[in-house]
């Protein structure tokens, strides 16, 4: 028994050493961080919660937090509606339906930094083919700044986030389609219902408990997104689309105020935390109650 | 009868149509763009299709080194960590799957973890072990934390195939005499293919396409990965530079898509919905 023990450590010990040293060791050295003063080069000192008073007040934090909120709602909910759709109309598995999957995969094939690139020369005054349609179908008389537009930049980056994420998301709930058995369908149909009370009647209760964690997924991976932004905007014009993680980036290696920047992080820790919890509790309560 | 299911077939390659062009058309748009002569670029008259096809733009990228010399970065970052991760994770979702023990509770908390906190928190930490390791700005040190970026969804991906592996497969390799290590590489590493090869797909991708780690880690020149060095170009700087830019955004797109190109039969054979069960 002592032998097999020492042997499953040994197994385990190839991943455990770096996830000790560059994962939980750094993160709880972070989390410590955030309750502290320190600044780039200078001492590290507990100052218990001075970092979070301060954020109370912090007008920049509020603005980031609320740019993030909105970002990540708007952004989820959108990819996850549209994923859904392309997902079941893939899952007809329509002739073409393979070409379509590997062109569709595009988005998602290109870098989050790449994906700046190519929607900021899509939103180019200058060059770019988004101002050069609407102002030849007459919509527009002026190429419009989109990024650096007070009215624009927000929904611009909202438009290039969604699209981004729409194909791993399509292939997420395709998975879970495909885990539904066919012959629920067939049933239903013998029954004669149409493809609407399908959808609704089998594939969505069905798919709740895997579209629940995608939900919660995407919803934290674009909580923490960061390069796409950055390259589009930088958080700009003044600020306005500086989404949590960009002003907790710039806090530390822009500002050198490395234990506020902590301090941002621990608070989006809690409020992930406290989103999923909340949102994980009503969707269990209410597959025990149905 | 008839008539009415082929109208529903035209509505559905109507919307996948629309899906296509919508997901699609930005990366038509910068192959176009790559291939307009920089004069074309800036006359103001903009069209999807080039006047004529000017290749200056993907030699500019080539012959000035930088953006040729940071996908090499990238692709040494990716593949080390790639072959890494599946290596060491390998064993451990075996003892994940076949012993019950305390570290399991740690391994499934950890997984959750690492999905929740913002990559910030551990970036300063990070980067001062890694200096006492003498791994800042070094490849070796990226590959090192691509490793633990990916093996969260390596391990989940290998433990839930494991789940369905038989043991009696094990059990007769045992019966032979066989060593555990034996029994990992030779006899389930087989087995494991698929599940492996999609593990490998996704942690490549990963590191191919991380930007926030390389970004705050590697600061000198010749240590910078694809993104990093693309990500340098914004603001004016970007635009005087879109046809060089679009150039190297398409080739930054290929590897990946070609990985999923390769793995589009098994998007639609249901081999991940049996990760997802």
């Amino acid at each position: 028994m002592k032998a097999s023990k020492l042997s499953q450590i040994n197994l385990f010990l190839p991943v455990l050493i770096p996830i000790i040293f560059l994962s939980v060791l750094p993160l709880l050295r972070g989390i410590y961080i955030g309750f502290t003063d320190y600044e780039l080069g200078g001492q590290i000192n507990f100052n218990g919660l001075d970092n979070y008073r301060y954020m109370l007040g912090d007008q920049f934090f509020w603005r980031s937090f609320r740019v993030g909120f909105i970002w990540t709602i708007v952004v989820t909910a959108v990819q996850v509606g549209l994923g859904l759709l392309l997902a079941v109309l893939l899952n007809l598995k329509i002739r073409f339906t393979s070409i379509y999957t590997v062109l569709m995969l595009a988005p998602w094939a290109m870098p989050p930094v790449i994906r700046g690139i190519v929607w900021r020369q899509l939103y180019d005054p200058d060059t770019g083919v988004i101002n050069a349609a609407l102002v030849s179908i007459g919509i527009m008389h002026e190429p419009i700044n989109w990024l650096s537009s007070f009215e624009f930049a927000i929904p611009a980056i909202i438009i290039a986030g969604i699209w981004g994420g729409i194909p791993a998301m399509a292939v997420f709930l395709l998975a879970g389609l495909q885990s539904i058995s066919k012959e629920l369908y067939e049933a239903a149909r013998l029954d004669g219902a149409n493809p609407w009370q399908e959808f609704k009647n089998i594939t969505l209760p069905l798919l709740k408990p895997i579209l629940a964690i995608i939900i919660a997924l995407d919803f934290m991976w674009n909580f923490n997104s960061f390069g796409l932004v950055w390259v589009l905007t930088e958080g700009g014009p003044g600020g306005l689309t500086r989404l949590p993680m960009l002003a907790a980036y710039e806090e530390a290696f822009r500002y050198g105020y490395v234990g506020y920047s902590a301090a941002i992080g621990n608070v989006m820790v809690v409020i992930i935390g406290l989103v999923l919890f909340v949102y994980l509790r009503v969707q269990f309560r209410e597959r025990v109650t149905s | 009868m008839h008539t009415k299911k082929l109208s529903s077939k035209i509505l559905v390659h109507l919307g996948l149509l629309l899906f296509t062009i919508y997901l699609v058309f930005p990366l038509v748009w910068v192959v176009s763009t790559s291939l307009k002569s920089t004069t074309e670029i800036y006359s103001g008259v903009i069209s999807l299709i080039p006047k004529n096809i000017s290749f200056e733009h993907y030699l500019s990228v080539f012959t000035e080194g930088a953006v040729v010399s940071s996908m090499a970065n990238s692709l040494y970052a990716g593949v080390i960590s790639t072959i890494v991760v599946v290596l060491i994770a390998l064993p451990a979702s075996y003892a994940m799957t076949r012993y019950q023990s305390v570290l399991n509770k740690f391994f499934l908390g950890w997984i959750l973890t690492t999905q929740i906190f913002p990559a910030i928190l551990i970036m300063v930490p990070l980067y001062i072990i890694l200096r006492h390791a003498g791994l800042t700005d070094s490849l070796t040190g990226l590959a090192l934390v691509y490793v633990v970026w990916s093996l969260p969804f390596v391990l989940w991906m290998l433990h839930g195939y494991l789940k369905g592996i038989p043991i009696e497969l094990e059990e007769a390799a045992i019966m032979d005499g066989a060593t555990r290590t034996q029994i990992i590489y030779r006899i389930l590493m087989p087995v494991l293919l698929p599940a492996i090869g999609a593990s490998m797909l996704f942690a490549f991708i990963g590191a191919w396409n991380e930007f926030f780690f390389a970004f705050v880690l590697m600061k000198s020149p010749d240590s910078m990965t694809l993104p990093v060095e693309l990500a340098r170009f914004t603001g004016l700087e970007g635009q005087a530079r879109t046809g060089p830019l679009a150039a190297a955004s398409f080739l930054a797109t290929i590897p990946s898509f070609i990985l999923f190109a390769l793995m589009q039969r098994w998007f639609s054979s249901g081999l991940l919905g049996g990760i997802i069960k």
